[in-house]
């Protein structure tokens, strides 16, 4: 029932604090005529769009895709909306790769972007609603008591966080694409950094980006025709579970496992650690990595910062993690899901340039989203599914 | 190959200018257990759940997150969100039905439109650069879409009026409108315009409200129902938003997703616009060249109750429930958004055996 | 940028880089039917959960089983005592709020609820705050005492031994 569907374009903008040389509609346009150019295909060629991004509020605009119909070369085309939050970047393809798989079109682009330097993104973030509990510590130190539990939980040493932030920032440098590009990065630069919410320090947190990424899916038929080599979506998965509730495991969140699950069912993995060759996840503050590594299967319960201290997740390692810098290192929130599916898309098609995983065949693009409570997952493939 | 898809349950709650006693979550949930009551089902009987609604609207960001809670999301489900009007919600839930690896959904959509100022909010959506900072407002773009018609000598004042008296009366067959009454035409015209050439009877009314829609998969939709509404088509268009580069008097979205969903290959008997204001539904009837033996919004349409995100999936309801009722064959849902109808989603529906 | 040939009047002109341009929205938040009766508890100086079937207690209830997806309604007041599950020291100022760094944010399981609730710790140095420290809530005087959540300042070591905190969840499901 399920047809197949391959990735054959990617694009993305140079990802910064403010991109103040673009509108938004120049930011979406950078990324997706670069992801039509890498798929040597025209606007004209696109059946449908499907965007992404985070609350309206970090813009100012209100269903800002409306008014981008035109920049997105959509007039007399489908276009579609997605907003599930952080994950938003990976539903969003999710949900194009679906108009592929179901028949409905041949090729779809879709986009995710945010231009958060238009409004105020810590606003939005944190803005008080009467009757809510305020957020006393602000959005970052929603999480930190989190992360102080797994540290609690699985023992591990206070460094951790530290090491997979030095590995992301340093894995930047060789994205050109990158909003940080920090040369002098050192462990003691991170050790050294200030305490934003004790445990997270300032040099283990995401910054803040403009930054948009796009890509073009296509079907079996448009797959074959390309001239590059192509990403096959071998198996995706969504789960959502609630924000508030007494069984709720935020450190290792069920929603995230039983993704991991789906998704690996789909694709055919039965060992995830011996069968995927690089992962993309969602790591906004460095100690999600070791935390996401056991949520995804690649490390029991508690030993997941095992694997970032042997170096295991190092660009060299047996199974590198955030080869791109990952969100550490750029940070446009409605983007940044897609951006995992896409750099996992780069990796197996063989196209991640100075960052590229040797011999890649099989990736995994993670995006999570609101209280470590929406998982999007995909496994991408040099082969056909 | 494609999915015969139905919808097997609907609810709605009953339209209202404002609920200021319960919030978003507690207004949706009766709905929730209303429609899944109806196709008896439980959450966990559901393949798949997707929304519709806008932070803008409720004035907080993420904030179909919270909402999420009320649908009882445990174990972990599949669940989707968009940032649309729920006719759109319906949509993804309708493609991901395509692919065979689920039989149900649950489509949801909520909003209320009474805690910020609607029209203001609206205005937000516009070109942020060139227009948003006039802060020009729903009803004068409608207007300058109304007049358009009238300089085209497409309709007049009289017509528009017509469709805000049937629209009204029809209503008061509705349990779940806002606006209902029986007042000639000649009533309706003798007020004077508030944005020229519409009159207050000619505009959406501002509503809270809430929708909710199963869709089900061809052997289990007629498991669970016993005369489901079936999608037989169902597609969508958008056109660029500057109201100077289209003809505001057509809606070429709307007949382009009408032909694409195949609502041509027959006739209709019942058909539910989403045209909030009156002049609209002109532009909409002839979009989808619907006759005069059709019956338009007997619901009382968007002039009866403008839940703004909710209006579109109601009339895919309302269509709905007339097929399973029997009391029709074959009918046209519409829903839209943008201003001045920019997007457009078209849905046919079908009861079995026509 | 891209190149736009421009008429020979805009040659000389200053691009317009970016336009500011201010919105201000007012609306009007309804707390609900649960948070109405959680605040009107903290008014009278109690704190309210509710009890969803599944026997959870919610505090505060939003009034939704997020479970089951059903309405709460049964009323249970919780004590104005409780377990630190963890907590973050926070370090820098943000939007919109107006205390001394460094403090504590924490979150604390008040006996007889089976969800925390975020709330600052003070009144101790942070140093001190670790998880399954025991804490009391501090209310404003009586006379203060509203239906907000302003009502409870915050929260202070109580001086019991400390209780051992079970997390949730059992982990990776494989």
């Amino acid at each position: 029932m399920k047809e197949q569907v391959a990735v054959i374009g990617v694009g993305q903008t140079k990802h910064q604090a403010t991109r103040g040389d673009v509108s938004m509609a120049g930011l979406v346009r950078e990324a997706a005529t670069r992801a039509l150019a890498d798929a040597g295909m025209t606007w004209a060629d696109i059946d449908a769009v499907v965007v992404g991004k985070a609350p309206d509020f970090f813009e100012g605009v209100m269903m800002p895709e409306l008014y981008l119909a035109d920049a997105l070369g959509a007039a007399g085309k489908p276009l579609f909306r997605v907003h599930t939050a952080g994950s938003v970047g990976g539903s969003t393809a999710i949900v194009a790769a679906q108009l592929v798989q179901a028949g409905i079109h041949e090729r779809v682009l879709t986009v995710a972007f945010e231009k958060q330097s238009e409004s105020e993104a810590m606003w939005a973030l944190s803005l008080p609603i009467p009757f809510q509990p305020p957020l006393h510590a602000g959005a970052g130190g929603y999480f930190a008591p989190h992360v102080r539990s797994y540290m609690d939980r699985s023992g591990a040493p206070d460094h951790i966080g530290i090491l997979v932030a030095l590995k992301d920032r340093q894995n930047a440098l060789k994205n050109p694409y990158a909003h940080l590009h920090e040369h002098d990065i050192s462990f003691d630069s991170i050790k050294d950094s200030m305490m934003l919410w004790d445990p997270i320090r300032y040099a283990e947190t995401c910054p803040s980006s403009d930054g948009a990424c796009a890509m073009v899916l296509g079907s079996e038929a448009v797959a074959q025709r390309a001239s590059k080599p192509v990403a096959w979506v071998h198996g995706t998965a969504m789960r959502s579970e609630p924000t508030m509730s007494a069984d709720r495991d935020t450190v290792l969140p069920r929603g995230g496992s039983d993704c991991a699950a789906a998704v690996y069912a789909e694709a055919g993995i039965s060992d995830p650690r011996g069968q995927i060759d690089c992962v993309e996840m969602y790591v906004p503050f460095s100690w999600f990595e070791p935390m996401w590594l056991e949520n995804l299967g690649f490390a029991s319960s508690g030993d997941g910062w095992r694997m970032v201290e042997e170096g295991a997740t190092q660009l060299d390692g047996d199974l590198p993690v955030n080869m791109s810098g990952g969100v550490l290192s750029s940070n446009p929130i409605g983007a940044s899901g897609m951006l995992r599916f896409a750099e996992a898309a780069l990796q197996v098609r063989g196209m991640a340039g100075e960052h590229q995983v040797e011999g890649a065949r099989t990736a995994l693009g993670h995006a999570y989203g609101g209280g470590s409570q929406f998982f999007a997952m995909w496994v991408v493939g040099a082969d056909k599914r | 190959m494609v999915r015969d898809i139905a919808v097997i349950a609907v609810a709605q709650m009953p339209n209202v200018r404002a609920e200021t006693a319960l919030n978003e979550v507690e207004m949706l949930m009766p709905v929730l257990a209303e429609v899944r009551a109806r196709a008896g089902l439980t959450q966990s009987d559901i393949g798949f759940t997707c929304s519709g609604s806008t932070d803008y609207l409720s004035g907080q960001a993420f904030s179909f997150v919270s909402t999420l809670d009320g649908v009882g999301p445990w174990p972990p489900i599949q669940e989707s969100h968009v940032e649309m009007d729920g006719a759109w919600a319906l949509y993804e839930a309708w493609v991901k039905l395509q692919l065979g690896e689920i039989d149900t959904a649950l489509v949801y959509c909520y909003g209320k439109s009474a805690p910020g100022p609607l029209h203001e909010v609206l205005s937000r959506q516009l070109d942020p650069y060139h227009v948003a900072p006039l802060w020009p407002d729903a009803i004068s773009l409608a207007a300058l879409q109304a007049k358009a018609l009238i300089d085209a000598g497409k309709a007049t004042e009289a017509d528009f009026a017509a469709v805000a008296a049937r629209s009204r009366k029809s209503a008061l067959d509705n349990p779940n409108a806002q606006l209902a009454w029986d007042r000639p035409v000649a009533d309706i015209l003798a007020k004077d315009p508030i944005v020229d050439p519409l009159r207050i009877d000619d505009c959406p009314p501002i509503t809270d409200g809430a929708c909710a829609v199963i869709l089900a998969a061809e052997t289990r939709a007629r498991e669970l129902c016993s005369r489901p509404a079936w999608i037989r088509g169902i597609d969508h268009r958008i056109e660029p938003m500057a109201l100077g580069a289209r003809d505001l008097t057509v809606s070429a979205s709307t007949a382009m997703a009408a032909e694409k969903a195949g609502l041509h290959g027959g006739a209709v008997d019942v058909a539910e616009l989403h045209a909030p204001f009156s002049s609209q539904e002109l532009i909409l009837r002839d979009a989808l060249g619907l006759g005069n033996q059709v019956d338009v919004n007997p619901s009382g349409g968007a002039l009866a109750a403008n839940p703004v995100m909710v209006a579109g999936l109601t009339r895919i309801g309302e269509v709905a429930q007339r097929i399973m009722d029997g009391s029709a064959s074959r009918g046209v849902a519409h829903a839209t958004s943008g201003p001045c109808l920019q997007q457009n989603l078209v849905c046919v529906l079908e009861g079995e055996g026509e | 940028m891209a190149e736009i040939a421009l008429p020979a009047s805009l040659q000389d002109v200053e691009l317009v880089r970016s336009v500011r341009t201010p919105a201000r929205l007012d609306y009007v938040y309804t707390a609900g039917a649960a948070t109405t009766r959680f605040l009107k508890g903290i008014g009278q100086g109690k704190i309210l959960g509710e009890r969803a079937p599944g026997g959870k207690v919610y505090v505060p209830s939003r009034g939704a089983d997020p479970q089951l997806g059903v309405a709460t309604s049964e009323q249970v007041e919780v004590a104005h005592v409780g377990t630190v599950t963890s907590f973050c020291i926070v370090n820098v100022a943000f939007y919109g709020q107006g205390m001394e760094i460094p403090y504590t944010s924490a979150l604390i399981l008040l006996d007889g609820a089976d969800l925390p609730i975020m709330h600052l710790i003070q009144e101790c140095p942070v140093e001190d705050v670790h998880i399954g420290m025991r804490v009391e809530a501090v209310w404003v005087d009586d006379a203060d005492l509203a239906p907000t959540l302003e009502s409870i300042r915050h929260f202070r070591p109580n001086g019991e031994p400390d209780r051992p905190v079970v997390q949730p969840g059992a982990g990776v499901t494989w």
